[in-house]
């Protein structure tokens, strides 16, 4: 498996509005929703079982939410490095993550700011699947070193 | 066999709930292991960071050992009695969703918002409070009426510090 590179020392003063952070891809299936059920103890029928997800009224399995939460936060970690932090994060899922979709997590710079002597970054972030639907959009908030202290 | 969908799912019982403390929990401490396994899950089928299982390398870092992701969850497989029986009401809840066509009986994620404090560790424990925010409805196209109910949960660590606060929508329909 390829090893990830952090952004170890990513800089407030280096961010600048409208920048898009790398996005985190993923290709999503039994392979990534069996793992995720098995650490999050998430069993739930319609994750699994076909006939399951008909009966809830949806054309088949599909993923969790909360992996799809969990690639936001990915994707954020992996861009500030082990430097900076995820404050904040508010999410909607407004489509879902079928078997074989091709999930990207972005995120785009909206804001930089001081507050309370932190360097702060927000951002529109939202998780889109191939047919560039955006099935979770949503805002977080970062804080990341500054030169200046 | 479809039964007739109601004309609220918010009764006064439930409305009853909004603001009161409904679910005190602990966790049991945070395992090493776990948060290796966790880092795996998410990150599949890329190797997640080492921040999550060297600890030679976490000691480098500005957090001087391994943390957890942002995300992850102590709470997952309870074994003591009160986590044991919640299990297995929701397992009864997601059998249910998935068999008949009863409205109400079927629940989804809406999504989430959370204010992160401080980093999850290995032997952390962790203590959650929720409460019942905030109930809506709406009228969905394919799946009728739709409730969104939402709870506001604050996680501390053992040393009373805030680990996190957040508020999670979820949906029955």
């Amino acid at each position: 498996m390829p090893e990830l590179k952090h952004a170890v020392n990513l800089w407030w003063e280096d961010v600048r509005e409208g920048q898009q952070v790398p996005a985190y891809v993923r290709v999503t299936d039994l392979m990534n929703w069996n793992r995720y059920a098995a650490v999050n103890d998430e069993f739930i029928p319609f994750h699994m079982d076909n006939d399951a997800a008909l009966a809830a009224k949806q054309p088949g399995v599909f993923g969790m939410g909360n992996l799809r939460w969990a690639y936001i936060h990915n994707m954020l970690h992996d861009w500030v490095g082990e430097s900076g932090d995820v404050v904040a994060v508010d999410l909607r899922y407004t489509g879902l993550n079928f078997k074989n979709d091709t999930l990207t997590a972005r995120g785009k710079v909206t804001r930089k700011y001081v507050e309370k002597g932190e360097h702060l970054v927000d951002l529109e972030v939202g998780v889109d699947n191939q047919k560039g639907e955006n099935t979770a959009p949503g805002q977080a908030t970062v804080r990341l070193p500054a030169r200046g202290g | 066999m479809t039964t007739t969908p109601p004309q609220t799912y918010i009764t006064a019982e439930l409305r009853a709930q909004l603001g009161v403390e409904k679910e005190r929990r602990v966790s049991p401490p945070i395992a090493l292991s776990d948060i290796r396994k966790w880092g795996i899950a998410t990150y599949w089928p890329v190797r997640p960071p080492r921040i999550y299982w060297d600890e030679a390398y976490a000691r480098t870092t500005r957090w001087a050992g391994i943390i957890a992701p942002y995300d992850f969850n102590p709470f997952a497989w309870p074994i003591d009695d009160e986590g044991w029986a919640r299990l297995m009401e929701a397992v009864k809840g997601q059998v249910k969703s998935g068999s008949p066509d009863v409205p109400g009986s079927r629940g989804m994620n809406g999504g989430g918002r959370v204010r992160y404090y401080n980093h999850m560790r290995p032997g952390d424990v962790i203590s959650s409070v929720s409460k019942l925010v905030d109930l809506k409805e709406s009228m969905g196209k394919r799946t009728g009426l739709l409730l969104f109910s939402s709870s506001e949960t604050r996680w501390t660590n053992q040393k009373g510090e805030l680990v996190k606060v957040s508020v999670g929508t979820g949906i029955r329909y």
